[in-house]
């Protein structure tokens, strides 16, 4: 068993959400157009609530993709459209407009765009590193907002 | 020689079983009182098994079966996107925004509420259909014996006896129809028209081992009106012509399907349009004016899905056949999904297969409800009163109601729920958040 791009996009509330496509994205390793079941998992699995009783677990082990720093890279990678591991002024601006669609104008996008990195950005460089990402969202409940729960 | 004699025999024998037993009481209404006996016999059985598969497995106990498919297998958060983005103490345009989106999209991918539809009802508990059989492995002996024995009952017995039954049931109809419709346009050949269509009906609901509760029987569609139902399957229209004589609507076919309609247009006035003629919404809208202006003919009978959905919601409903006008008759069918599957799954089945799985099942047990009439409101546009129709019917019925087009079976949804969406989005960021 395979899926491909096409088969997502056949989810109609997929297919009507405006970041459907950069999801879907998320799915597919590079170059790739088929994911398996186990690559599916993988990426499902930044989805699982982060359990309390996992914090006494071996600190030595690989962090599990559930983590809160992975839910975080996880976004960023939404975000980061050339995967170079900095959100450019230009990948902020693709992404927001996938967001709005044609209701907003090129200018009042690029001041929005702008005032975000200014407000995030702390080395000057006009990117946001995954440092300054993380650094910008420390209030933010990240468990809450990025798990789906399984009814037992 | 002896042998075809012999076999000549045993045909003649089953064939005055079946017509003595089956046809004759179908043709004068009455039943004999078999199909009873043998449901109540399924019934145990189904029960019987059910004990053992829970005695076997160490499940859990049957109340948690029940709220997990009543809620999905997720736990989904239903705060609309206004409260929860602008929600964040500053609402401009933050990081954090896409999250709602992702988790939205995640939420979408692991269950989501369209593509479920198309497809089969998972069932609670297994009904001894090897077809039904995803989630349960060998408990017993005995549970496999059973399981032995009703295949062979179901193939052996019934599904011959079935398929006789369908064949006498369609041969009459064409042959009955043709007959009636010979005779000039009066009062005893909508009489005989009536008899011979319910009776084929009968014969051919027989031959599907069905069982149909019908309530309400007071609010039953009348004539210069239009029922509309929610559908299932083909078997759809026999459920209903069972108990009353409709007029349907429909496409032309080629082959068997368009003998029958051929036939049966003689002598009722069915309304079969051509494939080029189905286009035209305009002449269809017309046609359709024109049968329900004159009061003395049969009820139309319209599924406004489009397609075969699998019972257990009521997707959109097309606002065509509001837009006629009349008396709209809603009628819910609810099929019991423990005895046999209707739904027709067509992109995985042909029709011929769709039979065979139907005639090899136990039965097909349905309940189906008359709703009060309704008519269109003078404030109503044919959308809202389309709407309005199919959140009566999904009451009655049990089933969830959907907003989405069953067509999305097969097209792709179409880009301006999209923008929608992005539309939402937009006016919250220009509302709250100090730009330019």
């Amino acid at each position: 068993g395979l899926h491909s791009r096409e088969d997502f996009q056949r989810i109609p509330e997929l297919a009507i959400n405006p970041l459907g496509d950069r999801i879907i994205n998320a799915f597919f390793p590079e170059g790739e157009d088929q994911v398996n079941f186990r690559g599916f998992m993988r990426t499902l699995a930044h989805f699982r609530p982060i359990e309390d009783n996992e914090k006494s677990k071996d600190q030595n082990g690989p962090e599990p993709l559930n983590s809160r720093s992975n839910k975080l890279h996880f976004a960023f990678r939404l975000y980061d459209l050339d995967k170079d591991d900095k959100i450019s002024r230009d990948e902020l601006l693709q992404v927001l407009r996938m967001m709005v669609g044609v209701n907003i104008s090129d200018e009042q996008l690029g001041s929005i765009a702008d005032r975000t990195i200014q407000e995030a950005d702390q080395d000057g460089d006009s990117a946001i590193s995954f440092a300054e990402f993380v650094k910008v969202l420390e209030k933010v409940d990240v468990e809450q907002k990025m798990s789906i729960r399984f009814l037992h | 020689m002896e042998v075809v004699w012999a076999a000549g025999q045993v045909g003649a024998v089953w064939v005055a079983v079946v017509l003595g037993l089956i046809v004759l009481p179908s043709a004068l209404g009455i039943s004999l009182g078999i199909s009873e006996a043998y449901m109540w016999v399924l019934v145990k059985t189904l029960e019987w098994a059910t004990t053992r598969l829970q005695k076997g497995g160490k499940k859990p106990q049957p109340q948690t079966l029940q709220t997990a498919t009543a809620n999905g297998i997720i736990e989904r958060d239903e705060t609309p996107m206004e409260q929860e983005i602008a929600r964040l103490h500053r609402a401009d345009f933050e990081f954090s925004h896409i999250f709602y989106f992702c988790r939205k999209g995640f939420e979408a991918i692991v269950e989501d509420e369209v593509t479920q539809r198309f497809s089969s009802e998972e069932l609670l508990s297994w009904n001894l259909l090897t077809r039904t059989n995803v989630n349960f492995h060998y408990i017993s002996l005995r549970l496999t014996i059973v399981w032995g024995i009703g295949v062979i009952v179901r193939y052996c017995f019934l599904l011959p006896l079935r398929f006789t039954l369908a064949a006498i049931g369609i041969t009459s109809m064409i042959a009955g129809t043709t007959l009636v419709g010979q005779l000039p346009n009066s009062s005893v050949k909508n009489y005989l028209s009536e008899v011979v269509h319910l009776t084929c009906s009968r014969i051919l609901v027989r031959a599907l081992s069905g069982t149909i509760h019908y309530h309400n029987k007071e609010n039953r569609p009348q004539k210069g009106g239009i029922c509309v139902a929610n559908h299932t399957s083909p078997i759809d229209a026999i459920i209903l012509t069972n108990d009353g004589c409709y007029a349907m609507v429909g496409q032309v076919h080629g082959g068997l399907m368009g003998v029958i309609q051929r036939a049966t247009v003689k002598a009722c006035p069915h309304v079969w349009f051509e494939r080029s003629e189905i286009k035209d919404r305009h002449l269809v809208t017309k046609r359709l004016r024109e049968h329900v202006a004159d009061k003395s003919k049969l009820p139309i009978l319209i599924f406004p899905e489009g397609t075969c959905i699998n019972n257990t919601s009521v997707m959109m409903f097309k606002k065509g056949s509001f837009e006629i006008g009349g008396t709209i008759y809603p009628v819910a069918i609810k099929y019991d999904p423990q005895f046999g599957d209707a739904f027709w799954n067509s992109s995985k089945y042909n029709i011929v297969s769709y039979l065979l799985r139907i005639m090899t099942s136990w039965a097909i047990v349905c309940n189906v409800w008359y709703l009060p009439p309704m008519v269109r409101k003078e404030d109503e546009d044919a959308v809202q009163f389309a709407n309005r129709v199919r959140s009566a019917i999904a009451r009655q019925g049990g089933l969830t109601e959907l907003p989405w087009d069953g067509g999305l079976k097969r097209a792709k949804v179409k880009d301006t729920f999209k923008e929608e969406q992005q539309k939402n989005y937009s006016k919250m960021l220009v509302r709250n958040g100090s730009i330019g």
